[in-house]
């Protein structure tokens, strides 16, 4: 692809959106489980996001690369899914054999949540949803590493909000934990569809 | 020995839902929930999934080495996934297009990686098909149940069907994303009170 101006504004374009306005989580419901079960502190929070931006990252490279080269020409476009979270789960655990080695303190902070992102559809839907929108090379890893940004705004500011919640707010018992925490996800997401208008003008 | 068979099956259903009491499986259930047809075909299409699987990993429990169990389950998984999105692409197109990628992520599904975890690689064949049969059933219930309420208030039909008639104004934010996790959200919270409720009466009884 030869860059022009027009193609640098519809990167931009793409990349915020990806972050605003089809944001993974309050857009199309991916990566719900650790946005929920994660999103106590900030701190883990931010870990986790940061860690799922990594492999996301690699992820929509590597199974675009398959899909491609290997998958399409071969006729094996149906062993798609089967490919692609093999791909994923070997990639979480060089992420975990890595970081165990290269910094110890955040594969402690992580913890059993590294070897979940295996398991976080976003992770597959992002790498799914690359070849079904019919995303070239570098708009597919865009995807991934944007997308995955989008997904780190989300648990922290979710975290944020809880972390203030719990701390400050007599909530009834039957309503805290999840059935809070998805009616503040709720709210959020009101929030941001008032970013929808962003590329009216576009 | 009948009676513990009914109560593996009804354990799913009622006192393990996976959706109002485990909370699994969060994505698909907030995401295919618009309209109550799609609840029904997600959780059929999840169900048959964890019964496949739970049946093969249950015979394979003794030859899968400990060490990668997980990796050999999600194979397992995906393989009834990849049949389910064939026979639905091949039969009901209709529905194949409006679950779209929530068809193949079935595979990420924790409900269906927590059964085989938890139940299927410790237990006989015939209970983990039980197993299987009941946790799916009480998925498919819980989101057609959920994606009933969303239908109506944000449509105003039920299963397509109109039903609060002309004069209703449909509330379209509980067809949105937003409205998908606040309706989840409220739900939960019922749930809960109504079982908290149960466990005192229970100990005031005691």
């Amino acid at each position: 692809m030869q860059i022009t101006e027009a193609n640098i504004v519809t990167i931009l374009v793409f990349m915020v959106s990806c972050v605003l306005t089809n944001n993974f989580i309050f857009s199309k419901f991916l990566g719900c489980c650790p946005f929920l079960g994660v999103s106590g502190k900030v701190e883990t929070a931010f870990g986790m996001g940061m860690a799922v931006t990594f492999v996301m990252a690699l992820a929509s490279l590597f199974t675009y690369a398959i899909n491609t080269w290997i998958l399409v020409p071969l006729n094996l476009v149906y062993l798609q899914t089967i490919a692609f979270i093999l791909v994923i789960a070997a990639l979480v655990q060089c992420v975990e054999m890595f970081l165990k080695k290269a910094s110890p303190s955040l594969y402690g902070a992580l913890g059993i949540y590294l070897p979940l992102i295996t398991t976080n559809c976003a992770v597959l839907g992002v790498c799914i949803l690359n070849v079904t929108d019919g995303h070239d090379l570098i708009f597919s890893v865009l995807n991934g590493v944007f997308g995955a940004l989008g997904f780190l705004v989300a648990i922290v500011l979710m975290a944020g909000v809880r972390e203030r919640i719990e701390s400050s707010v007599d909530v009834p018992k039957s309503l805290r934990g999840f059935p809070l925490s998805l009616i503040i996800a709720g709210l959020m997401s009101v929030a941001f569809m008032g970013f929808s208008g962003l590329f009216n003008n576009v | 020995m009948k009676k513990s068979k009914f109560s593996v099956f009804f354990n799913g259903i009622l006192p393990e839902n996976p959706t109002f009491r485990l909370v699994l499986g969060a994505c698909p259930t907030m995401a295919v929930t618009t309209s109550a047809i799609n609840g029904i075909g997600m959780g059929l299409a999840a169900t048959f999934v964890l019964l496949g699987s739970n049946i093969v990993i249950s015979l394979l429990r003794n030859f899968i080495p400990d060490k990668i169990r997980i990796p050999a389950f999600i194979v397992v998984i995906c393989t009834f996934v990849t049949i389910v999105q064939m026979l639905l692409q091949a039969f009901v197109p209709a529905l194949y297009q409006s679950l779209g990628i929530f068809i193949p992520l079935i595979v990420v599904n924790c409900i269906i990686l927590a059964r085989a975890e938890a139940y299927a690689s410790k237990n006989p064949v015939l209970l983990s098909a039980l197993d299987g049969l009941g946790m799916g059933l009480g998925f498919t219930v819980a989101i057609t149940l959920m994606g009933a309420i969303r239908e109506l208030i944000g449509a105003g039909t039920l299963f397509g069907a109109d039903v609060l008639g002309a004069g209703y104004e449909p509330m379209l934010l509980a067809i949105l994303p937003a409205g998908g996790f606040i309706v989840y959200g409220l739900m939960l919270w019922v749930v809960n009170m109504i079982t908290s409720k149960k466990k005192t009466e229970k100990k005031e009884e005691k």
